[in-house]
C-alpha cells in the first residue's frame, strides 16, 4: 500500500469534514483513525476511490464519538447521517489547513506538531520518534495545539510567511530516525506550492530541494560533516538541483524577491560550481547583499563575511567579521577558517578549539575538534 | 524544539536562598516539596515539553578499564567529590527563555518552613543533530 498517497490525502478529508460543521480537533482524531483503519484494510482490498472511503470512514467515526459525546451531554444530534457530497474545493481547503495549524497563536513546536500531523497525515508515535519526545508528551503537545486553534476561523486567509517559517523548520531538523523530516518537508512544501501561487513559497521549494540534492555528500560514512568545498559533487542529485534552478528561476522572473528566493539564489550557485574553486562567490555577496537588505539578521552578515573572505580575501572577511558580536552562535569558527586562509594557524588553532568547544552541534563539534587537531599536528 | 538538561546538585551548587538540609524539614514539608515535583512533571507533560525525569542515588562508584582480559576496576565511593549529581528533568522547549523560565519555576520548590528553596540549578543545552540548511 502507498502510505505516501494515504498521507498526500489527509488535508482534503479533514477539509471535508470541517466544512461539514465537524469541529478542527475531533474531525482530525476522526481522520487519523480512519488512516490507521485504511492501513488495515486497503492491502487486501483497496478501494477504488481512496478519497471517498477515506471521507466515509471518517465521517462515521466523527458521528460515533460525537453521538457518544452529545448523549453524554444530552444533547442533540445536530449531524445529518449522510450528508450531501456537495463540492470539495480541495486545494483551497488544503491551504486553509495550513494556515490553520501554522496559526500566530502556536508556539513554533506545537504549530510543528500539528502540521505534521493533520497535513501531513504522521501519526503521533511517528512525530514523537522524529522529534525523541516520548508519545505521551507529543500527544498532549498536538491536542493543546488543536484547542489552541479551535476557535480560529477556518475561511479566512492566513499569512503565508508564518506556514513557510513552519515548513522551513521541519526541514531544518533534517532526518532523525524512521520518519525523513526533510523529505517530509519537501512534500508539504510542495503540496502548498500546488495550492498557492506565491514566489516565496516557490522559493523555500527552490531552497529546499538545492540542499536536498546534496544530502548524500554531506556526512562522511562515519556521520562526520563534510563540508561543502569537501563534498565529493558527483553524489549531488543533478535531477533534483535542476528542479531546483528552475522553480527558482521562474520565481526570480516575477521580480518580487524574499528571503527564500534569494537563499536558494546563493544555494544555486553552489550547485552551479563543477569545482568549489569555481565557485561565483562575487555573485554570492550580491545575493547576500540582497538578503541583508531583506532581513536584519546577523546570520546573513556572518554568511556574508565567509563568502567575502572567498571573493576578496580572507583579510577582507576578516574585517566584515570585526563589526559583528562574539556571542553570535559560529562566528569563532568563521574566524578561524578566515585565520587558517590567511596563514595565521596558531591563531586559526586556537579559534577552532574555543569554536569546537561553543558548537550548538555534536557533528559540527567533532568536526571542529578535527581541524585544531589538524592544524596543531601541522605546527608540531 | 530544544532540549534541555536542568540539572540538580547535592553538593557543588552555590547555596540555595533557603539552605536547609532535607533531614531538618518536616514530614509534611518534605511530602509538599515532592508532591510539587510531581505537579511540576506533571503540567510539563501536558504542555508537551517533558521528556524525561531521574533521581539519582548520591554515591556511586568510580569504574575503570584495567586491560584486556582483566575485570574493570572499581574505586569509590569517594565522599569528598566536589560535584554530586541528585537528578535531572529533560524538556523539549520553544527556546533557551522558555528552559531557564521552567527551571526558575522547579527551583521554587517549597523547602523548609513551606517557603522556597531557591536552590540553583542548572540548564544545559543539549547539542543537537547539525541543521540541513548550513551557508
Amino acid at each position: 500500500m502507498d502510505e505516501l498517497l494515504l498521507r498526500s490525502l489527509t488535508p482534503s478529508v479533514l477539509a471535508v469534514l470541517v466544512r461539514r460543521g465537524a469541529d478542527f480537533a475531533a474531525a482530525e482524531d476522526a481522520v487519523q483513525d480512519a488512516l490507521v483503519e485504511a492501513v488495515r484494510v486497503w492491502p487486501g482490498d483497496t478501494p477504488r476511490d481512496p478519497k471517498g472511503w477515506l471521507v466515509t470512514v471518517a465521517w462515521r467515526r466523527f458521528l460515533d464519538a460525537t453521538r457518544a459525546d452529545t448523549s453524554r451531554r444530552r444533547r442533540e444530534d445536530r449531524f445529518d447521517e449522510e450528508p450531501a457530497p456537495g463540492p470539495a474545493p480541495a486545494v483551497d481547503d488544503t491551504l486553509q489547513l495550513y494556515f490553520l495549524c501554522a496559526h500566530p497563536s502556536l508556539t513554533p513546536s506545537s504549530a510543528v506538531a500539528l502540521t505534521l500531523r493533520a497535513v501531513g497525515g504522521l501519526t503521533t508515535r511517528q512525530i514523537a520518534r522524529a522529534y525523541l519526545v516520548p508519545e505521551a508528551t507529543m500527544a498532549q503537545r498536538i491536542s493543546r495545539a488543536k484547542r489552541t486553534v479551535s476557535g480560529v476561523r477556518f475561511d479566512r486567509p492566513g499569512d503565508v510567511s508564518t506556514v513557510l517559517r513552519v515548513l522551513y523548520l521541519v526541514f531544518n531538523e533534517g532526518y532523525s530516525g524512521d520518519v525523513d523530516l526533510a523529505a517530509e518537508a519537501i512534500r508539504l512544501t510542495r503540496q502548498l506550492a500546488a495550492a498557492i501561487d506565491h514566489p516565496e513559497v516557490a522559493g523555500l521549494l527552490a531552497l529546499m530541494l538545492l540542499h536536498h540534492a546534496r544530502r548524500a555528500s554531506r556526512t562522511g560514512p562515519d556521520g562526520s560533516l563534510v563540508p561543502l568545498a569537501e563534498q565529493d559533487r558527483g553524489r549531488w542529485d543533478t535531477g533534483m538541483i535542476a528542479e531546483g534552478v528552475g522553480i527558482l528561476q521562474a520565481a526570480l522572473a516575477r521580480d518580487r524577491l524574499g528571503e527564500f528566493q534569494a537563499q536558494a539564489a546563493v544555494a544555486a550557485l553552489h550547485a552551479d560550481a563543477p569545482t568549489a574553486e569555481e565557485t561565483d562567490w562575487v555573485q554570492i555577496v550580491e545575493w547576500y547583499d540582497e538578503l541583508a537588505g531583506l532581513t536584519d539578521s546577523p546570520v546573513v552578515r556572518l554568511n556574508r563575511a565567509v563568502a567575502v573572505g572567498e571573493a576578496d580575501g580572507p583579510r577582507a572577511g576578516l574585517a566584515e567579521l570585526a563589526a559583528l558580536s562574539d556571542s553570535l552562535p559560529r562566528r569563532t569558527a568563521v574566524a578561524a577558517y578566515l585565520h587558517e586562509r590567511d596563514g595565521d594557524l596558531a591563531t586559526a588553532a586556537r579559534l577552532y578549539a574555543e569554536a569546537a568547544h561553543k558548537a550548538p552541534t555534536l557533528a559540527e563539534r567533532d568536526h571542529l575538534t578535527r581541524q585544531a587537531a589538524r592544524l596543531n599536528a601541522e605546527r608540531r | 524544539m530544544a532540549k534541555y538538561l536542568l540539572l540538580k546538585h547535592y553538593r557543588g551548587a552555590p547555596a540555595a536562598v533557603n539552605d536547609v538540609p532535607m533531614d531538618r524539614w518536616t514530614p509534611e514539608e518534605i511530602s509538599a516539596h515532592m508532591q510539587y515535583m510531581q505537579d511540576f512533571a506533571d503540567r510539563l507533560e501536558k504542555t508537551g515539553e517533558f521528556v524525561d525525569g531521574q533521581a539519582l542515588a548520591p554515591e556511586g562508584s568510580w569504574v575503570r578499564y584495567d586491560g584486556e582480559g582483566r575485570p574493570p576496576v572499581t574505586d569509590g565511593p569517594f565522599a569528598e567529590t566536589k560535584d554530586l549529581i541528585a537528578g535531572w528533568m529533560i524538556i523539549d522547549v520553544d527556546g533557551h527563555d522558555r528552559a531557564v523560565e521552567l527551571a526558575g519555576e522547579l527551583s521554587a520548590a517549597p523547602g523548609a518552613g513551606g517557603k522556597p528553596i531557591h536552590e540553583w540549578l542548572e540548564v544545559r543545552p543539549f547539542l543537537t543533530a547539525p541543521p540541513t540548511v548550513t551557508e
